[in-house]
């Protein structure tokens, strides 16, 4: 393993996320505590798949690890067939947090530009991809804008637009709209379907409103917590990404697929009590 | 409303300090009180307006000492703030003594100065001064750079930045306000230091300096004259760095 850019393209099919027989514990004080036990998923190129489960269920964990922010106990992680880190140092995936992580002392355009600045695009060919950008998320105006002006659902769009700045194939997400009230976190919703049919980019995107990993959604992986495990996957595939529009939210298939995803969510309640730090809104 | 408010914070303060500066005038002058116990705010302006050259000489030499122990504490603050972040064991090694300095009475080391530097140079005033301010830099430093957020430690890492990368983009900006809070703090103590060293020997020059001669020749109202340039000075120090401070604090809102 290098810390070079590998040359050779992806093994062909690969696909983009493969997890297999994951384990992750973590040391405290008060012992090991097992965050995420026999984990396997696969996510296809261009797919969008949502981690949804109650707090302390581990989905932020495996976020982490096909970022390589972290790395497994066990088993193994490869995202188009490579290593995390060194899907990572090819800089294969954009990232986006729950905080949105700007850096307040640049402004908009500044902060859009700043994986290309740290990647060495020159300085046209970033002027010219960060006006792109800001387009496509609706910010065109607010490029001289420092964060601190901006509501927190712009700030989310600038996050975003950072992320797919150099257009990876792979979007990781964890929580982007937990901290937005609902109405703007349903425009950005609808704002995010429209971006990924725009780039076709995979999405692992970590939830804890079960409306939003159906809206968004082709696969939603249902995890139960302590330890962590997927319980189940569940299809939901309303269309493709580009047909999705807020008049799915009234669609019965919608609603069923809610249900749906809430009995599997709340399928070990009687034995386990509530399920804790899900929104069912 | 917003000019009444601004008119008031501006207008209120300087009425009562003229109110305050009768009353004194007043009281002076009704009961007679001796130059030597307080001269009269009046003859105090009158020494003032008679001498404002030697004045304004005194505070600019006193000045100057200041602002070179300002800088030469301020870099090697710094310096040693980042060795700090960078290496635990300096961090180990440094913290028991910058804490051993803090309680040093620092103008205390002033006549031991000007023996090893010579009573002719200003080398030691403006030593006193380098390491009184050296202490709320140094920490200062050091806290600032450890305000790297979580969200961005994982965003560096998540785009593979080099560890210069890392600290040219996130550590030393968010570092940047704590280092000039450090100033704005370091800059009192500068001037405090410099010119209190000058009461413990060194060449006859200085506000210090200035102020002790004036008692010792009974000229009261002079003293008094310089002790109003040692605080006009103070005041200088403070604002600029206090200007650095709220300009290197512009847009740190949380995002």
């Amino acid at each position: 393993m290098t810390d070079l850019p590998s040359t050779g393209s992806a093994p062909i099919g690969a696909p983009a996320v493969s997890v297999t027989g994951v384990d992750k514990t973590f040391s405290t004080r008060s012992g090991t505590v097992t965050a995420l036990q026999d984990i396997d998923l696969t996510v296809a190129p261009g797919e969008f798949v949502s981690l949804i489960g109650p707090s302390g269920c581990g989905k932020s964990t495996l976020l982490r690890l096909i970022a390589d922010l972290d790395s497994p106990t066990t088993g193994a992680v490869s995202v188009f067939g490579k290593t995390p880190r060194q899907a990572r140092i090819d800089q294969e995936y954009g990232i986006a947090f729950q905080q949105a992580g700007l850096l307040p002392w640049r402004t908009v355009r500044a902060n859009v530009e700043l994986p290309l600045e740290l990647h060495g695009a020159g300085r046209a060919e970033r002027a010219a991809r960060v006006t792109e950008l800001l387009e496509l998320v609706g910010l065109a105006d607010f490029g001289g804008s420092y964060p601190d002006q901006l509501s927190g659902g712009m700030q989310q769009r600038v996050a975003i637009a950072r992320a797919i700045a150099e257009s990876p194939r792979l979007l990781l997400m964890d929580e982007p709209f937990g901290a937005l009230d609902e109405m703007t976190r349903e425009r950005m919703q609808t704002e995010l379907v429209r971006i990924c049919a725009e780039t076709g980019a995979a999405v692992v995107f970590v939830t804890h409103s079960i409306p939003e990993a159906v809206f968004l959604s082709n696969r939603v992986v249902v995890m139960s917590p302590r330890p962590g495990r997927i319980r189940d996957i569940l299809d939901v595939d309303l269309g493709r990404a580009g047909e999705r529009g807020d008049a799915l939210r009234e669609d019965e298939h919608f609603f069923a697929s809610v249900s749906a995803v809430r009995e599997l969510l709340h399928g070990e309640q009687a034995a386990r009590g509530a399920v804790r730090g899900v929104e069912n809104r | 409303m917003r000019g009444a408010t601004a008119a008031r914070t501006v207008v209120a303060p300087i009425v009562l300090g003229i109110a305050a500066l009768a009353l004194w005038q007043l009281v002076v002058v009704v009961f007679d009180v001796k130059p030597f116990v307080i001269p009269s705010p009046l003859a105090i302006g009158t020494a003032f307006g008679q001498t404002p050259d030697t004045i304004l000489a005194s505070a600019l030499l006193t000045g100057w000492n200041a602002l070179v122990g300002l800088m030469l504490g301020s870099i090697v603050g710094i310096l040693f703030a980042v060795l700090a972040a960078l290496v635990r064991v300096v961090d180990q090694i440094t913290a028991p003594l910058v804490a051993g300095l803090a309680v040093v009475p620092i103008v205390a080391l002033a006549p031991v100065f000007y023996t090893m530097f010579g009573a002719n140079a200003q080398t030691a005033r403006q030593l006193v001064a380098a390491i009184a301010v050296f202490i709320p830099v140094f920490l200062n430093t050091l806290r600032g750079l450890r305000q790297v957020r979580p969200v961005h430690r994982d965003l560096m890492k998540a785009y593979a930045a080099s560890p210069w990368q890392a600290t040219r983009t996130v550590t030393l900006p968010v570092a940047l306000p704590y280092v000039f809070t450090g100033f704005r703090i370091a800059s009192s103590l500068a001037v405090i230091s410099a010119l209190v060293a000058e009461y413990f020997g060194g060449p006859i020059d200085g506000v210090g300096r200035a102020i002790t001669s004036a008692v010792s020749s009974s000229n009261y109202a002079l003293a008094w004259a310089y002790v109003g340039g040692a605080i006009l000075l103070g005041l200088a120090f403070y604002c600029v760095t206090l200007a650095l401070e709220i300009l290197a604090n512009r847009h740190r809102g949380h995002a």
